[in-house]
């Protein structure tokens, strides 16, 4: 069974082949490089060093979500399409969720934070059970500091996880003191094999053609258009 | 008998997801259009972000349809084709990364267009071009005038130096309150005018076949504020009858001028506003006038669509041109010539 994997949620880029549970083939790269460059050429190329051909891809895991609009969008654009041109199944997998399994050795709560902008950041907390990620916090899009409160609550020792984190690593410090740990360099990388270990534990595979982002945020005209609408009532 | 080639076009510039399969460079086999507008219409014009969010939802279902109802498979085609620029870059970046992965899955080569090629090239499924020929390209985005020699061949002899005429349409049906898109609409009402404002008509310098269109613009929002300060209340319909008249008389007055001083075989208009009823019959007749064969695709080929990216498309892949996986969207794209 021949897994390709595409994580381009955020500004790291991460392809993947996995074949039968081996990693044949992982790029991963945290150059701020735009995913329309970048994205395709290294599915083919993780393609052409793994020695394989399209049309042997069993299966397509992709990062959905949340994180950057259009990263996200590229992502899920190159895997609908693949998946529904060569006929197989199609999983999308959370963006936090697979940043989050870098921390699953951790003896307590994995927190992975993209950057939303403003002091707003998406996270989703989890905790590994046996082999399993269990979510404590739904992934969600909210202000940095509503998140340390929650995670104050819990009472227990949370790992960060994710590039963004260090953007954050003083008021994470001041709100969860001791509590808080921050994960080191090599665990910020998001990897597309993470992407196909959660999507081969997933129950169902997408609907290709209705498959879209899970942005965890509405538009701003969206909003405005709704803070009209109540104005008006 | 040489062998049929089928070429795929798919375009997302703007609000538009599309997609088309076109036979040798001419003749349209299916194209699909699935717009955007009643979904934009509450936000009062496109929001980019919204676009590229139904982009994602329409485009693998739109190709879809496009090879079903042509009622073939991916191994039938010989390239495919996708509007690079210009256009809203987060739009365009759907289009151009389906049709990379389509491309890669099915190894055919894969080709970026210009979107105003594509409009020219929207001719060339309705009659066959001759050279050389002169284009006015009239849309939401663009009012340029280009001359062709030959197939691939994009000289630009003029263009806007502020306002393109679908914007400038746009601006003023928002003056009169209508709802978007208001252009079509203020032809409409020009059409059912019997009277109509006298607005200045923008020459610019002699010799120059460039365009201005906000200095009417806001002669006509002048003209509505001096009239209602004394308290009177504007006539819609002669209000846009005077806009249109003087947006079109100058479009055919400088394009005429440009088909005489050209020598041209051909012209043809195209885009979005190319669809304007005034337009079309100003265009029709000044050309009847003068003898000079013209034409003007029919509305659902002067709006975007994919299968005038598949025929400019063709002209590309017959003449070598292909693109790499590394292609991005290019919102400012300049028309280049390719041969
Ligand atoms: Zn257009």
């Amino acid at each position: 069974m021949i897994w390709l994997g595409i994580d381009t949620a955020n500004s790291p880029l991460s392809v993947a082949i996995v074949k039968d549970d081996v990693v044949l083939i992982e790029e991963s790269s945290m150059m701020k490089i735009n995913h329309s460059l970048r994205a395709m050429p290294a599915v083919e190329e993780a393609c052409r060093k793994a020695d394989i051909t399209p049309s042997e891809i069993d299966a397509i895991a992709v990062s959905e979500g949340p994180g950057s609009y259009t990263g996200v969008r590229i992502g899920v654009t190159i895997a609908k399409t693949l998946a529904w041109t060569l006929d197989k199944p199609l999983y999308g997998v959370s963006s936090l969720k697979a940043l989050a399994l870098n921390g699953q050795l951790f003896n307590g709560l994995v927190c992975s934070v993209i950057d939303a902008r403003r002091s707003n950041v998406y996270a989703g907390v989890y905790r590994a059970k046996g082999t399993e990620l269990v979510s404590v916090l739904e992934d969600q899009h909210c202000p940095v500091v509503q998140l340390l409160e929650k995670l104050k609550e819990c009472e227990e020792a949370v790992l960060f996880v994710g590039e963004d984190v260090k953007l954050y690593e003083s008021i994470i410090r001041e709100h969860l003191g001791k509590q808080a740990y921050i994960a080191p360099f090599a665990l910020n990388v998001p990897r597309a094999s993470s992407a196909i270990s959660l999507a081969q534990s997933a129950n169902q595979p997408e609907i290709v053609h209705t498959f879209t982002p899970q942005y965890k945020r509405i538009t701003e005209a969206e909003a405005n258009l709704m803070k009209k609408g109540s104005s008006h009532e | 008998m040489e062998k049929d080639q089928y070429i795929l076009g798919i375009e997302t510039s703007c609000d538009e997801t599309a997609a088309s399969i076109v036979k040798n460079g001419t003749e349209i086999i299916s194209s699909i259009v699935s717009s955007q507008i009643q979904q934009q219409k509450q936000f009062g014009g496109v929001v980019p972000e919204i676009a590229s969010r139904l982009h994602v939802e329409q485009i693998t279902l739109v190709i879809q349809e496009a090879l079903n109802e042509a009622k073939l498979v991916p191994s039938d085609l010989v390239a495919v084709t996708v509007t690079e620029g210009p256009g809203l870059v987060g739009a365009l970046l759907i289009g151009i990364n389906a049709a990379k992965a389509f491309a890669f899955a099915n190894q055919l080569p894969l080709i970026g267009v210009h979107h105003i090629a594509g409009h020219v090239y929207a001719n060339q499924l309705i009659h066959e071009m001759e050279f050389p020929l002169l284009a006015l390209i009239v849309s939401g985005g663009h009012t340029e005038l280009v001359v062709m020699k030959s197939h691939g061949s994009f000289e630009l002899i003029g263009e806007t130096r502020d306002d393109a005429a679908g914007e400038a349409y746009d601006k003023v049906a928002r003056v009169l309150g209508l709802p978007y898109p208001g252009g079509p609409q203020v032809d409409q009402l020009a059409l059912m005018s019997d009277e109509s404002i006298d607005f200045p008509r923008a020459w610019l310098e002699k010799d120059s076949y460039d365009f201005s269109f906000s200095g009417l613009k806001s002669a006509v929002i002048n003209y509505k504020h001096n009239i209602e300060q004394k308290g009177g209340k504007i006539n819609h319909d002669h209000v846009a009858a005077g806009f249109q008249q003087s947006v079109v008389e100058v479009l055919t007055v400088k394009t005429v001028k440009a088909a005489k001083e050209y020598d041209v075989k051909q012209v043809i208009a195209a885009g979005g506003v190319a669809a304007n009823q005034g337009l079309r019959k100003s265009l029709t007749a000044a050309f009847e006038k003068e003898g000079i064969p013209f034409y003007v695709p029919p509305i659902s080929l002067c709006t975007d669509n994919a299968a005038m990216i598949a025929a400019a498309g063709y002209e590309m892949w017959k003449s070598g041109v292909r693109s790499d996986s590394s292609m991005n969207g290019r919102p400012g794209m300049p028309l280049k010539s390719w041969n």
